[in-house]
């Protein structure tokens, strides 16, 4: 599996998929998409990367444990619901705002906060569980 | 009372916890003094509660009430009538001069801080105990009590049996504890109350409710635990392990009471039926011999204390069980008394170990002139557990003999006898150390400091003071708490006189006499009881044990045959269940359909439905685990394919994912913790496993084609679509739902999937300490295959 033309290869495919989990997790309002599988898609670009360079190599990119990325994630989305209490709101009501960039709209919402939280959790997660089992292989 | 109740009510419960938490500080600060210090806070306590004794005397009830849980209608509601300021006088008064003998009991001891915090939260909790008026409150405390008494009978914990003493005590309280708090629920369910005061009145609609006989039970099993009572009583001298102001306080005039003061609470209520009376006079009278047999039986103070507390318990249990006015004013001039000559002494009894080193009466004697104040205190406490006039005793003894009862003549003997014990032992406790020839000490014995003196004397003078005064003690106190206990107003007919007419004389006099006869013989008594004791061969405590021990066999027996390390088990007992529960219902609630769907399709759907099906045959057909992996992957992917035909955008998308991913892991798995790959089913396994996953494929199968026989209810889509742009402004239906309106659920799905990534990530971490080291084949499939659990769980992206 570790071909020369994978290495090689891999570093594009890991830049195209973490590109293309961001544009699926911004998209995901109003598109198909969202924070769970824009974290699969970044997991998965993980894995790639983990396959080709190396656990070490990963976790240098990384610079913060997966398990880590995800329990900031679960935090970010909690944050997200208690910014409610601002404005006197239940626990996790939508907040809005939209700014105005010339001729676009830009939308930001609590709801977007949250699913980044999803996304971080769902990324860490997923890449901590490879990792480990790519690290307890190399130690085997 | 300037203040309005709500305020001093919640300043009375806190002040007591405010002082716990301030007293390892002061202890620090002050050293011995604090002791002194800290008992100014429930001698404030007592001194507050005497000033309202007038108002409630006069039929007044102080009410305070917080919120809690409004949403279940609980509130944190207190009242103060004559039952419960007659308990909290003697929590608060007795605890004042506790915490002051306490801090030259443990003077110089590292934890003395901790002692004193711990008995200051004690009486924090008893006191919201006998204050509480709601239920759920009452039961809050009950248990507190426990975890208190938990603290400070295993106070010296590095001793093997104080923590044994300690662990048995709150087995049992707590027990009896969740009894309570079944019966507070019940009582609620027939009242529709949770406050004891609102429901007064409604003891006939409890009588009349088939629920009486389950809330009575379980009302008397909390009773018993805590109070001592036959077959529950052994925890009580093991308790004795506790520092001896503790036993002084908690185990004879607090917390073991808490079981009395229940009963009485709810005597309005559930008194007078059958089932009351019988099962307390029983028990109650069985309690009382027990406990009588068990003191003669004893030579050290301490357990003849404890034991002859359980005597008293009981007869406090067997005049509840009577019920009627005079039973009702015995009982509480007998708990008064009680409350102060037992405490009396216990402190005596702390005193004599401190000063001599020793407490049992067979290597002491003569200690008169060495202890004067302590003989004296000895005598008030004596004279009033003997009976003798001008004692709150002898009242109380008088009463219980004017009890008319329905068993006249036996309850008669059985209330001689157990008086008849309990003033032997009184004659013993201050003849025994006292009198007599001087008996050498491991200590040369000495007057103890005044901090150790003042609670004795002080008591022993209140339970003399009580009796002399009576005029004023009977209508202040006693009659406003009978009057609670009894639910109807009560006379006041106390007072010392002289009635020959009335055979009450005569059978205290008898009940002196057999007494003077018993101390005489004491010795022989004792050692024939014990011979008796030994014939028997085993006690309560010793069920206790093998009850405990069949308990830990149990679980170990039930955690080894559930929790037995094969993979193969737990998989095979939670894919049954699964069918279980898929297809049950169906059968028993009805809902099977068979009406097959006529299969619409296109022919790409076709093709993509004959690919699921290659996949799954190539599962089954697979020459090893890695192919079959990945001909679940090809059936996975097949299904994203149907999700997308069938315009499920983001389900398929995920599916693609997920099923990428899982491949991806698997076949991780597999090769990286070298798996054996080429493991074959055995044929009675695979028929085993075959037949299972038929039955949970047929077991979806059958709910799928229950839903779609049923019209389809599309309020919640509706709702959605109409919805998502104008209130979560987006147009994907299922990320709004997923991180809009139904935020908190994604949430709790979220810290699912850390949490059992964190799981797994620990499994791997765990196997890769073990793995080089081991060659078995057997333990490698429980550790790796573990991450099955990862994969990303579906309902996380609908």
């Amino acid at each position: 599996m570790n071909t020369l033309i994978f290495r090689t290869a891999a570093p594009l495919i890991v830049i195209v998929m973490l590109v293309f989990a961001v544009f699926v997790l911004l998209r995901g309002h109003n598109e198909p998409g969202g924070g769970f599988i824009a974290g699969l898609i970044a997991a998965a670009a993980i894995a790639v990367y983990g396959m080709s360079a190396g656990v070490p190599a990963v976790e240098r990119a990384l610079r913060l444990p997966p398990l880590s990325i995800a329990g900031v994630g679960i935090l970010l989305a909690i944050a997200s619901g208690l910014l409610s209490a601002v404005v006197a709101a239940p626990f996790l009501t939508g907040l809005w705002t939209f700014i105005h960039l010339g001729e676009t709209e830009v939308a930001l919402s609590t709801p977007m906060l949250f699913d980044f939280g999803v996304f971080l959790v769902v990324f860490g997660t997923v890449s901590a569980i490879f990792l480990a089992l790519e690290t307890a292989g190399e130690a085997g | 009372m300037a203040a309005s109740p709500d305020i001093s009510v919640a300043v009375l419960v806190a002040a007591p916890f405010i002082a716990a938490l301030l007293a390892p500080l002061l202890c620090r600060v002050m050293g011995r003094y604090a002791a002194w210090v800290l008992a100014l806070a429930p001698a404030a306590i007592f001194v507050f509660l005497v000033t309202l004794i007038p108002s409630v005397a006069a039929g007044e009830v102080v009410r305070a009430r917080y919120d809690w849980a409004p949403a279940f209608g609980i509130d944190l509601s207190f009242a103060i009538d004559g039952l419960s300021i007659a308990f909290a006088l003697t929590i608060s008064g007795i605890g004042a001069l506790i915490v002051l003998y306490s801090g030259a009991y443990l003077e110089g001891h590292p934890h003395l801080g901790r002692f004193l915090g711990f008995m200051l939260g004690f009486m924090g909790v008893m006191q919201g105990l006998v204050l509480a008026d709601s239920l759920i409150a009452l039961y809050a405390f009950w248990e507190l009590t426990a975890v208190a008494s938990f603290l400070l009978i295993g106070f010296d914990h590095s001793r093997m049996v104080a923590r044994r003493a300690a662990f048995q005590a709150l087995i049992v309280t707590s027990a009896g504890g969740l009894c309570l708090l079944l019966g507070a629920l019940l009582l609620q369910q027939v009242t529709g109350q949770w406050d004891l005061g609102a429901m007064a009145g409604q003891g006939p609609t409890i009588a009349g409710s088939f629920l009486l006989l389950p809330i009575c039970f379980l009302i008397f099993i909390a009773a018993f635990t805590k109070s001592a009572q036959v077959p529950f009583h052994f925890w009580l001298p093991n308790a004795m392990e506790a520092p001896t102001p503790v036993s002084a306080y908690l185990h004879s005039a607090t917390m073991v009471q808490a079981g009395i003061y229940l009963l009485a609470r709810l005597s309005p209520l559930l008194g007078g039926t059958p089932v009351w009376t019988t099962t307390l006079v029983i028990f109650g009278g069985a309690t009382m011999v027990w406990g009588s047999i068990g003191a003669l039986k004893q030579t050290d103070l301490k357990q003849m204390l404890a034991q002859s507390t359980i005597a008293s318990l009981g007869v406090l249990v067997l005049l509840l069980g009577f019920g009627g006015e005079t039973a009702t004013i015995a009982a509480i001039v007998y708990f008064l008394a009680h409350a102060l000559y037992k405490a009396g002494f216990f402190l005596i009894a702390g005193l004599i170990d401190h000063e001599t080193g020793s407490r049992d009466i067979t290597a002491l004697g003569g200690l008169r002139d060495k202890m004067a104040a302590s003989f004296i205190a000895a005598i008030l406490a004596g004279v009033s557990m003997l009976g003798l006039p001008p004692a709150l005793g002898y009242l109380a003894k008088e009463e219980m003999y004017g009890v008319p009862g329905p068993l006249q003549w036996l309850e008669i003997v059985a209330l001689l006898a157990g008086n008849t014990a309990l003033g032997a032992l009184a004659i013993a406790l201050v003849a025994r150390p006292f009198m007599g020839p001087l008996i050498p000490t491991p200590k040369p014995p000495h007057e103890g400091p005044v901090a150790m003196l003042a609670g004795p004397l002080i008591l022993g003078i209140l339970g003399i003071a009580a009796a002399v005064l009576i005029g004023w003690t009977a209508t202040q106190l006693i009659v406003p708490a009978a009057t609670v206990l009894a639910g109807h107003p009560v006379d006041n007919h106390l007072g010392f006189r002289l009635d020959l007419a009335d055979p009450a004389i005569w059978l205290s006099l008898a009940t002196w006499a057999l007494s003077a006869l018993i101390y005489w013989r004491l010795d022989t008594v004792r050692t024939t009881l014990r011979r008796l004791d030994s014939l028997l061969g085993w006690t309560a405590d010793t069920v206790f044990d093998l009850a405990m021990a069949g308990l830990l066999r149990l679980a170990h027996g039930f955690a080894s045959t559930w929790q037995n390390g094969r993979l193969r088990f737990y998989l095979l007992v939670i894919f049954l269940g699964l069918a279980a529960a898929l297809i049950l219902p169906l059968v028993i609630l009805g809902g099977l359909s068979w009406s097959l769907i006529s299969p619409d399709l296109r022919p790409p759907e076709w093709g993509v439905f004959a690919l699921a099906i290659i996949g799954l045959a190539a599962v089954v057909f697979a020459p090893n685990l890695l192919v079959g992996i990945l001909a679940l992957g090809v059936q996975g992917l097949a299904i994203a394919l149907l999700y997308l035909l069938f315009g499920a955008p983001d389900l398929s998308f995920t599916q693609f994912m997920v099923e990428t991913l899982s491949v991806v892991m698997f076949a991780l798995v597999m090769i990286r913790l070298r798996l054996d790959t080429h493991e074959r089913r055995t044929v009675p396994a695979a028929l085993r496993d075959g037949g299972l996953a038929l039955l949970c494929g047929g077991g979806v199968t059958a709910v799928l084609l229950a839903i779609l026989a049923k019209p389809f209810d599309d309020r919640l889509g509706a709702f959605f679509a109409a919805n998502a742009v104008p209130l979560a402004h987006g147009r994907n239906i299922v990320n709004v739902i997923l991180v809009d309106f139904r935020g908190l659920d994604t949430l709790g799905e979220i810290s699912v999937v850390l949490t059992a990534g964190i799981g797994v990530f620990i499994l791997i971490a765990t196997a890769r300490r073990v793995l080089p080291t081991e060659t078995t084949s057997l333990a490698k499939p429980r550790r790796t295959r573990r991450p099955r659990a990862a994969k990303p769980a579906p309902e996380a992206a609908p």
